[in-house]
């Protein structure tokens, strides 16, 4: 019975050893990238992991060479020499040749990392609890990216596509083989921007803006995640990158400005109550879903519900006040800067109306605009 | 046991006190001051908080068993995370370590107890508030800090859940307790060795924790100052970390780090002394280079100041910062090697037996020598980048803590618990604890070294299909590892109780003062000072 056990687990063991072996996109080892510099920190990597090998094997050869040769068991006598200075020198100074040998390719290699000058394209990346916005300085374009995968996906109600949480509504879009600057800070906590296919990771910290850069030599969807724990959702803000050709580039810069026109337009239209709540719960779901829930009824105390709260159901004014300044001192953050007066207006109204909070108020993008401008 | 302790006593002190023996029930637990009960009270205390901190990180290993969320929502694996760290760190590692000094620093340098008895018993009574106060956080509105055991502002404080202060006050009686051990330690070994035995004939275990008792009171007092700091943000609108007030997020981390890394030596060195104890009493030959372990040891804890921004390789520091702290982290390897080395040629031409203790500490050189491999590939600034706050780094610290630490904690028992009992330890019960214990090790923390390098955050609830197989294979190790830690406790409780005597060397090749006593170590030992030759 009990070796039946043992065969049995020592069976599914080597078929999880075997099955990770085969399989190479399961991925032992860190990505080569496709940038220059992420294929010098790949070589650096590479050189010093055989260095330690090389070392390990020497080490620990000599070790278990004693370990077998050396037992008490086989009759081995124990010599009694403990001290050598000749040979405590020598293994001090090897191993700072070694070391020295490898600080070189890397100071070369972290020059280059930090030589952001001359850039030709400049975005501005700022990380918020839990998505990340991205500015294109000088071009007027400017959203933010959220993590798309569905609920039903995390909660496993649904089966998981193969970008399961490495994916996102707007990604980032950037030209090949331009040097592409990036201004990283955040708004609220410390989050971390972090592409391995490029080598690129900074720290995006409140009040500081760090630089990092990039020149990607082919087209592609480049993924990676925040890497620094900034809240509750750390583990579900992706970063993703669609690099494409200059023309493909110019053509979607264009299509993002006519955007952002459409919805200064669409802000002067009126919407029935029945439209702006469509409208609102999508906008719900993307931005507030994740603290306040779909549901309404929040995570008190730290996120407290709007379902029946003050709040949704007092008077407007207040109501408009906490989305669009933010609430000092908590995880609330100031909308009025990340939505839309479209959007903000739907998302109000569907505030005040979803989940039973029936109050009738239909707030307008005109209303938006008037309270800002108070 | 009592009839034991008695004749022992008779024995072996000439001394007039009225009382001897140690006072009945729960009193001579709340008010001893004796080192050995003291010394016991931590390794219990140390046992318990390594299994609730063992807990937590099963908990954190079922979440991640499979894709998608399962067991527990994000916001308490958050709290999991960081709980298991300060527990791990602060309540299982350290107290086990100053246990160990307890009992073992008086009997190998021939002193009859600590030098500040009474400031002993109350290092060790501030603990167990010190942690009811930080775990009552889980029952509390908001629930425990889940900013991370390094807990970086503004995270831990603008954002922070209304718990962090009962955190604050937790660390800072974590560190009142440290603090005052340390000192403890340092007067004992400088004003209490018995005649004869100077600094250079000092056991490697008392050199370690001597340096490791200095580290402690340089860094354990630049906690305080952080977290106190915290608590002004947090209560007295002070903006030392709030950028928007004209303070600086980053000036925490270095604050933090000028602690944190210290701190990973002071887990560490005391480990290492241990090691240099059981390798040679199993190679039945000297210690080789016991004065180049001396100064490596002393080189480790000086270059531990000056490395501490290699853990924020990517906050932006500028081009020099990063050079100075690779160069320097690198450094570090050189010191560390020497002491890898001497271990190997101490067992190299000896006369091996693999008794628990012996395995555990071939485990250690071993295991932590693949921790300072990925340590070094970590110094390498440009590929940090790519490691930094991954798994790669998770891998790397489990390494040095779990086989390092731990493994150094677990041999120590093993090695001494026959002298501090009388009893022998049931030895092939102890092979169990070891193989399954280095089995479940690897299985769990080998393969996060693939998940990391594949790019996977560390502190993340959910992840990313491909990571799927390794962190089935990782929980399951660590479910075994875990589970495999109840033997031990077991096997040590049994060996309280009953086993074979023991011999009062215990160990064919054992050297040293705490070998001449009889086992059971009577309760005062060396009440007058043995001559050292």
């Amino acid at each position: 019975m009990r070796s039946r056990l043992v065969y049995r687990a020592l069976s599914l063991l080597l078929s999880a050893i075997y099955a990770a072996d085969v399989s190479a996109e399961y991925g032992l080892n860190m990505p080569r990238g496709v940038t220059e510099v992420s294929q010098s920190v790949y070589d650096l990597h590479m050189t010093i992991f055989w260095i330690c090998v090389v070392i390990g094997v020497v080490v620990f050869g000599v070790m278990f060479y004693s370990i077998f040769k050396h037992r008490k068991s086989k009759g081995a006598v124990a010599s009694q020499f403990h001290e050598s200075t000749t040979v405590e020198v020598l293994w001090t100074i090897v191993p700072a040749i070694i070391l020295v040998a490898m600080a070189w390719p890397a100071t070369t290699t972290l020059i280059q990392m930090y030589d952001t000058s001359d850039s030709d394209v400049d975005i501005k990346v700022t990380g918020y609890q839990w998505k990340w916005r991205y500015e294109y300085l000088g071009e007027g374009v400017d959203f933010f990216s959220n993590l798309s995968t569905p609920k039903e996906e995390i909660y496993n109600t649904k089966a998981k596509n193969e970008n399961y949480l490495l994916e996102v509504d707007n990604e980032l879009v950037v030209p090949i083989n331009k040097k592409i600057r990036f201004l990283i800070t955040a708004n609220d906590v410390i989050h971390s921007w972090w592409v391995p296919d490029f080598a690129v990771k900074k720290d995006a910290i409140p009040g500081f803006i760090n630089e990092s850069w990039t020149r990607i030599p082919e087209p592609g969807i480049y993924r990676g995640q925040c890497t620094e724990l900034c809240g509750k959702d750390h583990g579900f803000m992706p970063v993703v990158v669609r690099a494409v050709e200059q023309e493909e580039y110019d053509a979607w810069l264009l299509a993002k400005q006519e955007e952002a026109k459409a919805a200064a337009e669409l802000a002067k239209l009126t919407f029935t109550l029945e439209e702006q709540m469509k409208r609102g719960e999508e906008v719900y779901n993307t931005n507030c879903a994740a603290c306040h829930q779909a549901n309404g009824a929040g995570i008190p105390p730290a996120f407290p519900a709007l379902k029946g709260s003050e709040i949704a159901v007092g008077p407007v004014e207040k109501h408009l006040e906490v989305v669009v300044n933010g609430v000092q001192g908590t995880a609330m953050q100031a909308y009025g800067s990340q939505l839309n007066d479209v959007d903000m207006a739907a998302v109000i109204t569907y505030e005040r109306n979803a989940w039973g909070n029936d109050t009738g108020d239909n707030i307008s993008a005109k209303d938006i605009v008037e309270y800002k401008q108070k | 046991m009592s009839a034991t302790v008695d004749t022992a006593l008779d024995n072996n002190t000439q001394s007039d006190h009225e009382h001897h023996g140690p006072a009945k029930g729960i009193a001579r637990w709340l008010f001893t001051t004796n080192h050995k009960d003291i010394g016991s009270m931590y390794l219990w205390f140390s046992f318990a908080m390594f299994l609730l901190g063992g807990c937590m990180a099963l908990t954190i290993r079922a979440e991640l068993f499979q894709p998608g969320l399962q067991l527990i929502e994000p916001e308490f694996f958050n709290q999991m995370t960081t709980l298991h760290g300060l527990i791990m760190v602060f309540g299982a590692v350290m107290p086990a370590f100053v246990g160990l000094a307890n009992w073992l620093i008086p009997m190998m340098v021939g002193a009859p107890d600590m030098a500040l008895p009474r400031m002993n018993n109350w290092s060790f009574w501030i603990l167990p508030f010190a942690f009811a106060l930080l775990v009552s956080t889980l029952f509390m509105e908001g629930g425990a800090p889940n900013f991370g055991w390094t807990f970086y502002a503004p995270l831990s404080t603008t954002y922070a859940p209304d718990t962090v202060t009962y955190f604050i006050f937790g660390v800072h009686m974590m560190g009142v307790s440290s603090i005052m051990g340390a000192i403890n330690v340092i007067a004992t070994i400088l004003n209490m060795r018995a005649p004869g035995m100077t600094l250079m004939k000092m056991p490697l275990f008392v050199w370690t924790w001597l340096i490791t008792a200095f580290l402690l009171i340089a860094v354990m007092p630049v906690l305080a100052g952080v977290v106190t700091m915290m608590l002004m943000d947090v209560h007295f609108g002070t903006s030392f970390f709030n950028a928007a007030g004209g303070g600086d997020p980053v000036m925490f981390q270095h604050i933090f780090w000028f602690f944190g890394h210290p701190e990973v030596y002071i887990m560490i060195l005391p480990a290492f002394g241990v090691v240099s104890q059981i390798i040679p009493t199993f190679s039945r030959k000297p210690l080789f280079g016991y004065h180049s372990m001396v100064y490596a040891v002393g080189s480790i804890a000086i270059l531990s100041f000056i490395v501490w921004a290699h853990h924020m390789f990517t906050v932006g520091m500028p081009l020099f910062g990063e050079l100075f702290f690779m160069y320097a982290t690198m450094l570090i390897a050189v010191p560390t090697g020497v002491k890898v080395f001497n271990w190997i040629a101490t067992m190299f031409r000896g006369s091996l037996t693999f008794e628990a203790p012996m395995l555990f500490s071939i485990a250690f050189v071993v295991l932590f020598t693949i921790g300072g491999f990925s340590g070094l590939m970590l110094a390498i600034a440009p590929s940090d980048f790519q490691y930094h706050d991954t798994y790669f780094v998770v891998a790397h610290f489990h390494y040095v803590l779990v086989p390092g630490a731990i493994f150094g904690i677990f041999a120590a028992v093993y090695y001494w618990l026959p002298k501090w009992c009388g009893n022998m330890y049931d030895e092939a019960l102890a092979k169990w604890h070891f193989w399954l214990s280095f089995v479940g090790m690897n299985l769990a923390f080998f393969p996060m070294h693939f998940l990391g390098l594949a790019g996977m955050p560390r502190r993340i609830p959910d992840y990313a299909l491909q990571f799927a197989d390794f962190n089935s294979i990782s929980t399951v190790g660590a479910f075994l590892f875990g589970a495999t830690q109840l033997l031990f406790l077991y096997l040590v409780i049994k060996t309280i109780r009953s086993g074979e005597k023991a011999t009062d060397q215990v160990w064919e090749g054992a050297e040293g003062l705490e070998w001449t006593i009889p086992s059971p170590a009577p309760y005062h030992t060396f009440s007058t000072p043995p001559e050292v030759k």
